[in-house]
């Protein structure tokens, strides 16, 4: 079997997992099936990476030839985005086991069908080459996480889901009407077919709705600033684990079929001048990146400055993107990763807290940096990772960022990246401040350290924050090639 | 509404038919219009129409709620098996020429049984829809009893 015939498993193991797990009973089994399933896909993906970064696979399903049948198309950048889904995945997982059996203490198997229902969505977002087919893949990944974020043992995380609901569908309702429009025009969905027909109609105004539309419904999945009002509630109320696996895996897919849509289907140098959108993008990004650092110094609650903070990193990202060179936009790939590895890190340290204390409010954290030395140092440390300290993969990629900036002479927005980096100093720091420079006050509980499950897989994480801040192979030259794959071979517009 | 004479005469009369029809579309469905998904809205809507008229505890003696969720996915298992048998044999997910040896043949005998397991699960799913939202009508109304 070649790796082409095998890639398609990546997505086809969790889905076909979910279906027993759906039916195990008790808590042991269906974790273990989730690992089993988790962990395969991952291999199939990082597999995947190296051969498409050669050449680009093809797979056709049921050997219908594309563009009439539904095709798997892979390249550097839809790998990349792929094995950081499933390998974000199948390091949250060993973690969930203790997290989940406390928040979740019933129907785990439903639970976690849902989980791999929405990994297997998400993945096959990324590997489709096909635009309906992608609808799909996004609205069975979203269905699933609004289910997910529903098993939130707090009360409000109905409301959060039901929220998530109503702006998720509005998303993809209007990704939708803009395949729609494109199908219209063009009479095809496939993304490569879509690519070569679209220049002969594209100065129409229906092919310009159409990137509009998906824009702004991509846009919404992605939490870009003002559509991002559906993030903050979701991930602070969402069970622990789920937070942990939507913070690296939910908003960088959605991110992705933005690109691809803008970079692949339409063409930069159309996309580009027919929208103003490198503006747009950079003020939104840019706004982005100082509300959500801002509203994130005064939450008292952890999850929610967390989450608010990764509204601020979803805007280096846009921002990266919105510069529109190879340099830009690997930057952009960059920080999707790296976010994604330090989000974890730090939404695990969290549920690790939740885990003992039953609780992320700041106040609720006082004095914990005494009784739990190994949860708070890897909060601290996976902290340093989103200042950007140099050493960490934070570093590495505003590091690209700035450089993006200077290749440009857009000399102000280093001086905004440098000021937004302060601003995670703070919210980082209140944190820090809170466990280790304030008294624990009588009333409160005594807690000892976590258990050993939790803390393992969240120092995994740790270190992989730094292993990826020193070594950036994989990370630079993945990035650099999902870049290059999108502006077609390094071509700048 | 089992006191209804007239509801259940009709009832008894219709919910063969509707639950034939159903067969009829699913089995139609690789040629003429039809398929799958309708025909398990149309049988489970014969399953519906007598739990309204004889009461859900009787409805749910027929297809018990824990058979309903064993069918639900055994259904999309089926679906996936028909799709790895392709890859087995030396095809593509979902390729179905290899099943058989005629190319026809082959064809309309993978899209059959697909066409079958995704009936199946829609049929339950329904079925599953329904039961939980008349459960909850009557828990709501014990409820009630009980704060009266």
């Amino acid at each position: 079997m070649t790796i082409t015939e095998l890639m398609p498993f990546s997505v086809l193991v969790p889905l076909i997992a979910s279906l027993v797990c759906a039916l195990l009973p008790g808590r042991f089994w269906p974790w273990a099936v989730t690992l089993v399933a988790v962990i395969v896909s991952a291999v199939i993906a990082a597999f995947t990476l190296p051969a498409a970064a050669q050449v680009t696979l093809s797979y056709a399903f049921g050997n219908w030839p594309p563009p009439i049948g539904i095709e798997y198309r892979v390249d550097a950048a839809n790998a990349f985005v792929a094995l950081l889904v499933a390998g974000m995945a199948a390091v949250a997982l060993p973690w969930a086991k203790k997290s989940v059996d406390k928040e979740v203490p019933e129907r785990q198997g439903a639970f976690y069908a849902l989980f791999l229902l929405a990994l297997s969505g998400l993945l096959g977002i990324t590997l489709s080459g096909d635009a309906f087919n992608i609808f799909v893949f996004l609205e069975i990944s979203s269905l699933a996480t609004y289910g997910l974020i529903a098993h939130g043992s707090d009360r409000r995380a109905l409301l959060a889901s039901f929220r998530y609901l109503i702006m998720g569908t509005v998303g993809a309702t209007f990704l939708l009407i803009g395949i729609g429009f494109l199908y219209i025009m063009t009479g095809t969905l496939n993304l490569a077919d879509l690519a070569e027909r679209l220049p002969e109609v594209r100065d129409t105004s229906t092919v310009r709705a159409a990137l509009a539309f998906i824009i702004v419904g991509m846009g919404l999945k992605l939490a870009m600033l003002p559509l991002h009002l559906w993030l903050p509630n979701a991930y602070t109320y969402a069970p622990s684990f789920v937070t942990v696996f939507l913070a690296g895996t939910a908003t960088k897919v959605a991110l992705y079929v933005m690109l691809r849509f803008v970079f692949t289907v339409f063409a930069p140098d159309w996309s580009f001048v027919v929208l103003p959108l490198s503006t747009v993008l950079m003020i939104l990004g840019v706004a982005g990146m100082f509300a959500g650092s801002w509203v994130a110094m005064f939450q008292p609650n952890i999850k929610r400055m967390l989450a608010y903070s990764s509204v601020a990193q979803v805007g280096y990202m846009v921002l990266g993107v919105s510069l529109v060179s190879v340099i830009g936009l690997s930057a952009a790939f960059l920080h999707l990763f790296n976010h994604a590895l330090m989000k974890t890190a730090l939404f695990m340290a969290v549920g690790t807290v939740i885990y003992q204390v039953g609780s992320a409010r700041l106040k609720d954290v006082r004095g914990l940096g005494r009784t739990m030395p190994w949860t708070l140092t890897a909060f601290a440390l996976a902290g340093l990772s989103i200042i950007g300290v140099p050493l960490t993969a934070g570093f590495v990629s505003k590091w690209y960022l700035i450089q993006a900036a200077l290749d440009q002479g857009q000399w102000f927005l280093v001086v905004l990246i440098l000021v937004t980096s302060l601003m995670a100093v703070i919210y980082i720091w209140r944190v820090i401040e809170a466990a280790w420079f304030q008294e624990r006050s009588i009333k409160q509980p005594d807690v000892g350290e976590a258990p050993l499950a939790l803390l393992i897989p969240t120092w995994i994480l740790v270190a992989l924050n730094f292993y990826f801040g020193i070594d950036t192979r994989l990370t630079v030259g993945g990035a650099t090639a999902a870049a290059e794959a999108l502006l077609g071979g390094g071509m700048t517009p | 509404m089992r006191e209804n004479g007239i509801l259940r005469v009709v009832a008894r009369f219709l919910i063969p038919l509707i639950m034939l029809f159903g067969l009829y579309i699913q089995f139609h469905g690789e040629y003429s219009p039809g398929g799958g998904f309708q025909a398990g809205i149309v049988f489970a809507a014969g399953w519906i129409l007598f739990a309204l008229i004889y009461g859900l505890d009787a409805a749910l003696k027929v297809i018990p709620e824990r058979a309903m969720y064993v069918l639900m996915v055994a259904g999309v298992i089926l679906y996936c098996a028909v799709g790895i048998a392709g890859v087995v044999l030396g095809g593509h997910f979902l390729d179905f020429y290899p099943l058989l040896a005629g190319k026809h043949a082959a064809q309309q005998f993978g899209i059959i049984t697909v066409e079958f397991g995704v009936g199946v699960t829609v049929a339950t799913v329904v079925m599953l829809v329904f039961t939980l939202f008349a459960r909850r009508k009557s828990e709501w109304k014990a409820a009630k009893v009980e704060d009266e």
